[in-house]
């Protein structure tokens, strides 16, 4: 009786234990799930905010043939960029654009009938709008209500194109903030190739190296090192390339200022090079020795092998480590943030000051206002992050997949 | 004859090249290291660790950095050690080898490599803004216990795997069940290189800047931390600020070589001290 | 006159003593087979022949190998050029990752022929002479992983004889093959003899009794009777031989 109730606790509490294992082996799955939900609920709101800014609308005279706008036209178009109605495709009596915000009320209207009663202010405005044929108006909504008859362009919300295809980050300009995320993508690529074709002679040679050159007490030394080089935090690295390889790259290349693409890409390298190192190195230590013997009873030396079999063997094995090295380098925040100078503009040459997605999600959140589209947009960003990672994430499984098939 | 000569001597080229960018590779390391650490070594005091910042930051101490960096490392470790290492546990010696194990191994995998960035911004969503604990030090370590989770998880599961099988099985013949098998034979085992991984872990999150960002720290506060809702300041975080937009960044730069001076210090005293541990189990086994 | 001379040869791993005091000479155009139970240092012996274990770290080695007149442990020796004249066929086949016709040409190409002419006559002569080239010849783009264990061995011996060696070491060729492919690899040793000098290490007494002319057993590093295989397997003049080949231990 007692045996029995003994095995009865015991496997009531073996079942508990298993319990918790399942849990616990399952809150990764349910994390990345609530990251993913969280992104994109977030950051998916981006495209239901309005192109203007919120609680504004753009009215032109009701005899302006103009239907919409996208947010880069109204930029230039306040910019003072798009100065005739015919560089926006209609035919307007009075060609030129006069642009309307609060402030420029005043020189239509004496100060003083504004003042008095501000109720009045959407007839004023209506008013203005209707004795000049050219232009348009950058009002608050409210002041558009009782007996408002200019045309109130219906311009739509953020889409999806215009943020993809956009060639300028702006979020805070007026009247239209500008969202697209083309420079800080290309950014991203360009400091994250750059980093890569550094780091990866240096990586391969060390991995090899490793590998099949060095003594044991070689090897001893070298795989701390890499460790360590791996360990260091990566504000440490932009501090040292913010004091160190900023300076040096702005005398070399005599430039105005040293925070370039080009000091993120080195900053960048040394950083991949020990995920590079480490996973080229297994790869090659996996390539079995009768492989190599063969080569080298064949007549084939050393060098011969490495190149003939060796890397071949582990061709897929380095390729991953060079994917998931991309992966870091694209995910990188601090290090990119301290030293690359942060300007959202499409860069040509890896020697001007270029900005990527995690440095601008780090150097914006801080400002933008929760909720906002801004807010928003930095989200989009992270989701960007998140599906690139992802991506980079399944190629490397591909490969490993295909690596182990091949073997059996 | 002629092949012969040219075969030795691209061999022998080819090695040398290898051996260059060995020892520059090294070298780099020992820049990196040797720059902070004999510039940071000034800076070092007794009074840099214990006192609290002055001066709009240029002068006086980093205690307040040292204490929050404290506080959210043994935060996130709090969380994230447990539930690494039962889902280790579960992954390696429970589940099977079906789609589910599979699945959550390819998460774990995800997981592991998401930017540091995304889980700033998703801590920021969920824990400041959604669950409304504000900018603290539980939103940040929090925030950071995801991140550390996919490696403490990775860890563990590679110390079981290197525990024989034949300790399982002669448990299990004993009459054991899975639950005694795994607590007192496997654990016991693979509990050295849990540790050591735990300590590397610990390594990592300590530096980490982007996650804590938007989740725990200030840019200056004159007091230290209260309780796990108040925000803290910490030393990478410091360091970046110090370094790219403090009052005066000119006169607050001795204490940035001092904060990464620190930053480093403890990066290298976790891996000598895994390290450490790691001989210092291994000899141990031995005479066993 | 390429024959094998060994003198007062020992070998160390570490504090390990592999190889004690070993004496002996092969001729050339025979087979000779090495016997004896595991660890006994027969394999660390038939690696000396092409320096193989120099890729071993910590290891010592006293005394001479000398092949066709030459130590090939002297300074001036060119390890890649020795094992040009001395090829290996391995316990287990290992083909590299490429097609069987690449198998094959590999030694040639490493050694800087770049002749394609040549090269596709020495692939199908050495296919010929390993009594393979009519089971593939269809297939020679084909990876060699594809081919069967015992057509894989094969291939690997054509791989050695494309370089045309003085000396093929062969390590338990059949050890991981079945019996019929045993059999065909047996027949090709057989035939091989008239143009190489064979040197086989086997566990497999009978084996050793069918395709050797000589065999030396071997026993805790050290070289116990060297003799014509038939004396050997009929009336050995050492007790451990015949404890040995009767199954006693081993």
């Amino acid at each position: 009786m007692r045996k029995k109730m003994f095995r009865g606790r015991k496997y009531f509490i073996e079942a508990l234990w298993e319990g918790l294992l399942k849990i616990s082996g399952s809150v990764t799955s349910i994390i990345i799930i609530l990251i993913v939900l969280f992104l994109f609920s977030e950051g998916l709101g981006l495209f239901k905010k309005d192109v203007i800014e919120e609680g504004y609308v753009l009215a032109v005279n009701k005899d302006n043939p103009i239907k919409d706008l996208n947010s880069q036209q109204i930029k230039d178009v306040f910019d003072v960029k798009i100065e005739s109605w015919k560089e926006l495709g209609v035919d307007v009596k009075d060609d030129k654009i006069i642009l309307l915000r609060l402030d420029d009320i005043p020189n239509y209207v004496p100060e003083e009938e504004i003042a008095e009663d501000m109720s009045n202010l959407d007839t004023i405005i209506n008013n203005i709008i209707e004795a000049n044929p050219g232009m348009i108006a950058f009002v608050p909504r409210d002041f558009t209500q009782k007996g408002f008859n200019a045309k109130i362009l219906d311009l739509g919300t953020i889409n999806l194109k215009e943020f993809v295809t956009g060639k300028e980050w702006f979020p805070t300009a007026h009247p239209a903030a500008q969202f697209g995320v083309m420079p800080i993508v290309l950014g991203t690529l360009w400091v994250s190739l750059g980093a890569i074709l550094f780091a990866l002679p240096f990586g391969l040679a060390v991995a090899i190296y490793s590998a099949e050159l060095a003594n044991k007490r070689v090897h001893k030394i070298l795989k701390p090192v890499i460790e360590l080089l791996a360990g260091i935090p990566s504000v440490v690295y932009g501090f040292f390339g913010l004091i160190v390889i900023v300076p040096l790259i702005q005398k070399a290349f005599n430039l105005d200022v040293g925070e370039t693409g080009l000091a993120g890409s080195i900053v960048l390298a040394i950083m991949a090079l020990p995920t590079i190192i480490t996973i080229a190195e297994d790869a090659l230590r996996s390539t079995p020795r009768a492989m190599k013997e063969a080569s080298l009873a064949l007549g084939a030396n050393k060098w011969q092998t490495i190149l003939k079999v060796t890397i071949p063997y582990s061709i897929s094995g380095i390729t991953a480590g060079v994917v998931l090295g991309i992966g870091r380098a694209i995910g990188e925040t601090m290090a990119v943030l301290m030293v690359t100078g942060n300007a959202a503009v499409i860069p040509h040459t890896l020697l001007e000051p270029v900005r990527t997605i995690p440095a601008t999600i780090a150097a914006e959140l801080g400002e933008a206002p929760k909720g906002g589209a801004h807010y928003e947009a930095l989200f989009i960003l992270g989701c960007i992050l998140f599906i690139i990672t992802l991506i980079i994430n399944l190629v490397v499984e591909y490969i490993s997949y295909k690596n182990k098939n091949k073997v059996a | 004859m002629e092949y012969r000569k040219r075969k030795k001597i691209s061999q022998a080229s080819a090695f040398w090249v290898f051996r260059i960018m060995s020892i520059a590779v090294i070298a780099i390391l020992f820049w990196i290291l040797g720059f902070i650490i004999v510039n940071g070594f000034q800076a070092i005091s007794w009074d840099f660790l214990t006192k609290m910042p002055e001066d709009g930051m240029t002068k006086g101490g980093i205690y307040p950095a040292i204490i929050g960096t404290l506080c959210l490392t043994a935060g996130s470790m709090i969380f994230a050690f447990p539930i690494g290492v039962l889902s280790g546990i579960y992954l390696n010696e429970y589940a099977g080898k079906g789609w589910l194990v599979r699945f959550i191994r390819m998460m774990t995998n995800n997981l592991g490599s998401i930017p540091s960035i995304v889980f700033g911004l998703f801590g920021m969503s969920l824990f400041v803004n959604t669950l409304e604990f504000g900018d603290s030090i539980i939103a940040g370590s929090l925030t950071l216990g995801l991140l550390a989770l996919p490696v403490v998880i990775r860890t563990t599961e590679e110390a079981l795997k290197q525990v024989d099988n034949s300790y399982r099985t002669g448990s299990l013949a004993l009459g054991a069940t899975k639950l005694q098998t795994v607590v007192k034979v496997v654990l016991p085992i693979a509990f050295p290189n849990i540790i050591t991984g735990l300590i590397l872990s610990v390594g990592r999150v300590s530096g980490e800047t982007a996650p804590i960002m938007f989740t725990a720290v200030a840019y200056f506060l004159p007091m230290l931390p209260s309780s796990i809702f108040d925000q803290v300041m910490a030393l990478p975080y410091h360091l970046y600020v110090i370094s790219t937009s403090g009052t005066d960044i000119e006169a607050s730069r001795t204490m940035a070589y001092g904060t990464a001076f620190v930053l480093i210090a403890i990066v290298l005293i976790l891996n000598l001290s895994a390290n450490g541990l790691r001989r210092y189990f291994s000899n141990k086994v031995k005479t066993n | 006159m390429y024959n094998i001379d060994v003198k007062d040869l020992n070998f160390y791993y570490g504090d390990f003593h592999a190889l004690k005091d070993i004496t002996m000479s092969i001729q050339e155009n025979s087979v000779t087979a090495f016997i004896g139970p595991s660890g006994c240092g027969k394999s660390t012996f038939l690696r000396l022949f092409n320096r193989m274990n120099d890729l071993i770290p910590d290891i010592k080695m006293t005394g001479e190998v000398n092949i066709d007149g030459r130590n090939i442990y002297a300074k001036d020796i060119l390890v890649d050029e020795l094992r040009k004249e001395v090829g290996m066929v391995f316990q287990k086949p290992n083909p590299f990752p490429k097609s069987i016709f690449e198998n094959v040409a590999y030694g040639l190409r490493v050694n800087g022929e770049k002749n394609k002419k040549v090269i596709e006559e020495r692939v199908v002569e050495s296919l010929k002479g390993a009594a393979l080239w009519e089971e593939v010849k269809d297939k020679l783009k084909k990876s060699a992983f594809e081919l069967s264990g015992g057509q894989q061995q094969r291939l690997c011996i054509a791989r050695a004889l494309a370089i045309a060696p003085k000396i093929i070491l062969m390590d338990e060729p059949a050890s991981a093959l079945d019996p019929l492919s045993t059999l065909k690899i047996e027949e090709l040793i057989f035939q091989l003899k008239k143009d190489y000098t064979i040197v086989i290490v086997t566990h497999n007494m009978q084996q050793a009794a069918r395709v050797s002319d000589k065999t030396a057993f071997f026993y805790l590093g050290e070289l116990i009777e060297y003799d014509f295989t038939e004396k050997i397997f009929t009336n050995p003049s050492k007790e451990s031989t015949q404890n040995y080949i009767t199954g006693r231990f081993g």
